[in-house]
């Protein structure tokens, strides 16, 4: 039962997973805003969700050891590294930076709204998976 | 979410606090006609560079190094003043008033983008905490 839990919040695990992870890059992009020659990275949320959720579970990650054949399974995805590509400038700067903070801070703005979007939708489906328990 | 994105907008702070030092010093000495060394004050400007986390490919941002700018001094016509040379000029810092200027206000800007950084991480993550509540 509680692996059928787990399937059932893993979606949630993985796309909560890479919003933050986004928030991360985006985040390393505006503090890098006046590093010559940096190029500023991001990646495609919906390609990296499908890949996660395609590989996640079989992907080589942590697994629980089990020395008898009773042992539960447990395995754990590791969070692995999102495919950075690079974001091409609107406007190139002469120092070879390509970050433009107009761009970042609306992309770290639009991250931060769907992460919050997806910590609610993720505390209903705890409610009602607890609701459906408690009937 | 992680912790980096805390480490990563606070090494900017750092480094754009870092840059704010030097051009005040820069703005403060842009009259200094002799130093500790007799010699005018010189420029001096931040370098940065990325501060990769881990192996991770992004990172946060550190002052690698504080180089005395390379433009040539002013001179002034001034024969009056005890330290002019020969033919009555005194030379003057290489200190670009505007140039610091808009430096200045380029780091403050940077400064508040990561201040919007954090405090955005912040309340996410005390709403991480407050999950299935």
């Amino acid at each position: 039962m509680i692996d059928k839990l787990d399937a059932a919040l893993r979606f949630n695990q993985e796309a909560l997973d890479l919003r933050a992870r986004r928030q991360d890059v985006l985040a390393s992009n505006i503090a890098n805003a006046d590093t010559p020659n940096y190029k500023a990275r991001d990646f495609d949320f919906g390609s990296e969700l499908q890949r996660a959720l395609a590989t996640g579970t079989a992907a080589a990650g942590t697994t629980l050891a089990t020395t008898s054949a009773r042992h539960l399974h447990g395995n754990a995805a590791l969070a692995t590294d999102a495919d950075l590509q690079y974001r091409l400038p609107t406007q190139s700067s002469i120092d070879g930076n390509t970050v433009e903070m107009n761009t970042e801070r609306t992309a770290f703005a639009e991250n931060a709204v769907h992460y919050e979007t997806e910590l609610t939708v993720t505390t209903s489906k705890i409610k009602s998976l607890l609701a459906a328990m408690q009937q | 979410m992680t912790m980096s994105i805390f480490a990563i907008a606070g090494s900017a702070l750092d480094a754009q606090s870092q840059r704010m030092n030097v051009t005040a010093s820069n703005m403060a000495n842009a009259d200094s006609v002799t130093g500790p060394d007799g010699k005018p004050y010189r420029a001096r400007q931040v370098v940065f560079q990325v501060a990769p986390l881990g192996d991770s490919q992004v990172g946060g941002v550190r002052v690698s190094d504080v180089v005395e700018d390379a433009a040539a001094p002013r001179t002034v016509f001034d024969p009056k003043n005890p330290l002019a040379n020969a033919d009555g000029y005194v030379t003057l810092p290489n200190v670009s008033v505007v140039e610091e200027m808009t430096n200045m206000i380029s780091a403050s800007r940077s400064y508040e983008a990561n201040v919007e950084v954090l405090n955005t991480a912040r309340s996410l993550m005390v709403k991480t905490l407050s999950i299935g509540q």
